[in-house]
């Protein structure tokens, strides 16, 4: 009788042990844990993002041969991005024009974030998703709405027309780098009142009542408190527009005319109808050097002028 | 008291949230370099009040003068008063020793100057050497003293503290009690220190305002306010204290008979009140003040023990009385008292009293 109850009692749990050793050792492994769950996340960056850039990367290296790839590994493509000014004048454009739109973004949402994070008190979400409300429609509707505001027969024209406070259409407007730096800043809004709107809702109160209760004035509480506790968001919002805007190709294509043509483009011509996609690769591997190199200043730069306001 | 004593005035203060009426009408003075209390439950207006001091919250009605100053109009950065916030507010982005400079940036001391007077607070506070640490990395402890370093390096007219100690533990909070009254001393400002909790106000404070719903009930002394509360709601709040009822039966020449039924009668003072015979009579007296016995005795009230709680230095022992609805508390020393602490729950006992040990409370 106790034999039998001892062998009934025995096996399953062996059983159950063996089905759950490797759960088992997933539970008891923090590492192991957030690997499976960082897995699905890390399979889709090795493919789509790893992957791709190495190839770019190696690309970059090659030269043309016709249709061909030469895949002897050499520098030409880069001495040529130095020497020939073009380049060089693109990029410097690119960073000129993607700067000015972030400034301007950053400054124009800044206000709007503050307003809802600081004096609105109901419904916050719903201004929040009002001011986000472009976004809602695809990218490139955005900017052909900005050619039909700053076109040669466009509303700006035309209104001003009409009033009689010109008598020939601005040309301006519309294919030049004004028009590509307005309809950046407006199209990238979103992605600076967000994380700008989030900073400043964080920030507590109570700091405020303190620095006021210290002697601060109005001015000098937001010189002191908000705008530093703030900086992240500014910093992200910076990052998160001026990133993406350099490397942009849709807007100056659409918008830009000949002196509103970024880098982008040119990346573009490469792959597209000059048909030279080693120097594509390189173009993009030196936008990326870059970038990587203005946002480290960039951050630098924050943080001193941090240490320097309070 | 008299004009010239009154440091900050508080006139007929009155403070509505939309209907709501927080502070219904205050009217009291603080004298120069007290330590001075706002005690009352949770919500009856504290934060309000000591908010309206430091500038945060406008009255809706009344005046509020510092130091003869009409404060009413002046913004809270123009004020001669700091305040330790409940959360102590410390910027996260900066270290101590910036928090606790704060406030001289505007000065514009030289740094040497500056420097030496954040080291002067770091010393009067406790926390020489923390200067350059984050200041999100401290104790809740070390947040509260940064928060008073930060303040009192201003050297205002007045400091307010919003219940400073409430988020310590006991121990710690014990600790800074007297911290933070023996820094009172030292730097001579006055205090108004904000808290609901009764004993903390009796130890620190040189007087006391009890408040509620909105008003201040009573503004005395602590040991005034122990010994002789004016109300049933003050008694209450303060101590322990057993509440009966009494009727006048006779009144001679400044003295009143009063009977107490279960209780027998006793005499009271009665100069300045206007005792009317048969008139009853709110009366209190601590649980200390009784005196238990095992034995009858002349003139005590018997009863029987139905709960008695040890709570180390003194023994509470709650006693039925006959004729009585309420058990009668009563509280005695332990010390040498080993015969009392012996008694069962249900013994005989017998109570005896002064007569002046009753508090006559106001009506209603
Ligand atoms: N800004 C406000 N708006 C509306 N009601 C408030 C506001 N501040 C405080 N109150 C109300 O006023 C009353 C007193 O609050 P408070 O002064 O914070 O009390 P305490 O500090 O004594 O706990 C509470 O009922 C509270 O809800
Ligand atoms: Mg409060």
């Amino acid at each position: 009788m106790s034999d039998a109850v001892s062998t009934q009692g025995s096996i399953p749990p062996t059983q159950t042990e063996r089905r759950n050793g490797l759960g088992r050792l997933i539970a008891r492994s923090e590492v192991l844990r957030g690997y499976l769950m960082l897995s699905p996340a890390m399979i889709i960056m090795i493919i789509g993002v790893l992957m791709p850039f190495l190839i770019l990367v190696a690309m970059s290296f090659w030269t043309r041969d016709g249709f061909d790839f030469d895949t002897t590994l050499t520098l030409t493509n880069y001495g040529r991005a130095i020497d020939e000014p073009i380049f060089g004048a693109f990029l410097a454009r690119s960073f000129w024009v993607s700067g000015i739109a972030t400034v301007a973004t950053v400054l124009l949402c800044y206000p709007m974030a503050y307003y809802v994070a600081f004096h609105v008190h109901r419904n916050k979400m719903l201004w929040i998703i009002m001011m986000t409300l472009p976004f809602w429609t695809s990218y490139l509707l955005r900017v052909f709405a900005w050619k039909v505001i700053l076109g040669y027969e466009g509303v700006i024209n035309s209104s001003l027309l009409t009033a009689g406070v010109i008598e020939a259409p601005l040309e301006f407007l519309l294919y030049s780098q004004t028009a590509v730096i307005i309809t950046l800043a407006h199209a990238w809004a979103a992605f600076a009142i967000l994380p700008l709107y989030v900073s400043l809702e964080k920030i507590d109160r109570s700091l405020l009542e303190a620095a006021a209760d210290l002697g601060d004035g109005p001015t000098k509480r937001f010189l002191r408190i908000t705008l530093p506790l703030s900086l992240p968001g500014v910093i992200s919002a910076t990052f998160l527009i001026f990133i993406p805007t350099t490397g942009d190709y849709i807007t100056p294509a659409l918008l830009g005319g000949p002196d509103g043509a970024m880098i982008g483009n040119l990346i573009q011509l490469q792959f597209g109808a000059v048909n030279n996609w080693p120097m594509g690769a390189t173009l993009s591997i030196i936008l990326m050097l870059w970038i990587a190199a203005v946002a480290l200043v960039f951050l630098f730069v924050t943080r001193k002028s941090k240490e320097s306001l309070i | 008291m008299t004009p010239s004593e009154s440091y900050i005035s508080i006139r007929n203060v009155g403070k509505k949230f939309g209907d709501f009426e927080a502070i219904e009408s205050i009217s009291m003075d603080i004298r120069e370099g007290e330590f001075f209390s706002l005690l009352g439950a949770s919500g009856c207006g504290k934060t309000t009040l000591l908010r309206m001091l430091a500038g945060f919250e406008t009255p809706t009605r009344g005046d509020i003068l510092i130091d003869g100053q009409q404060m009413n109009d002046v913004p809270p950065f123009e004020r001669p008063v700091n305040m330790v916030f409940q959360s102590y507010a410390i910027f996260p982005h900066m270290n101590v020793r910036d928090n606790i400079g704060y406030g001289l940036r505007r000065l514009k001391l030289p740094r040497a100057k500056r420097n030496d007077m954040i080291d002067e607070m770091l010393e009067l506070v406790q926390l020489q050497g923390y200067g350059d640490r984050r200041s999100d990395a401290l104790s809740g402890g070390q947040r509260q003293r940064i928060a008073l370093a930060r303040a009192l390096i201003l050297k205002p007219k007045v400091l307010l503290l919003d219940e400073p100690l409430g988020a310590l533990d006991k121990r710690l909070r014990e600790q800074m009690q007297v911290e933070l009254r023996r820094l009172q001393r030292s730097v001579g400002i006055t205090f108004v220190f904000v808290t609901h909790d009764q004993e903390e106000a009796l130890t620190l404070s040189d007087r006391i305002a009890v408040m509620s719903g909105g008003k201040v009930l009573q503004v005395d002394t602590p040991d005034g306010l122990y010994e002789r509360p004016r109300t049933r709601e003050v008694a209450g709040f303060i101590g322990s204290m057993n509440f009966i009822e009494g009727k006048v039966l006779s009144r001679v020449n400044g003295h009143a008979t009063l009977g107490l039924s279960a209780f027998g009668e006793i005499q009271v003072d009665a100069k300045q009140i206007g005792f009317v015979e048969g008139e009853a009579v709110p009366l209190a007296i601590r649980p200390e003040k009784i005196e238990l016995l095992k034995e009858p005795s002349e003139g005590a009230v018997p009863g029987s023990l139905e709960l008695k709680s040890y709570h180390g230095e003194r023994s509470y022992f709650q006693v039925r009385v006959d004729g009585c609805d309420d058990l009668v508390s009563v509280s005695t020393q332990n010390a040498g008292r080993a015969k009392l602490r012996a008694l069962e729950e249900g013994a005989a006992v017998w109570l005896k009293w002064r007569d002046d040990a009753f508090i006559v409370l106001d009506k209603n």
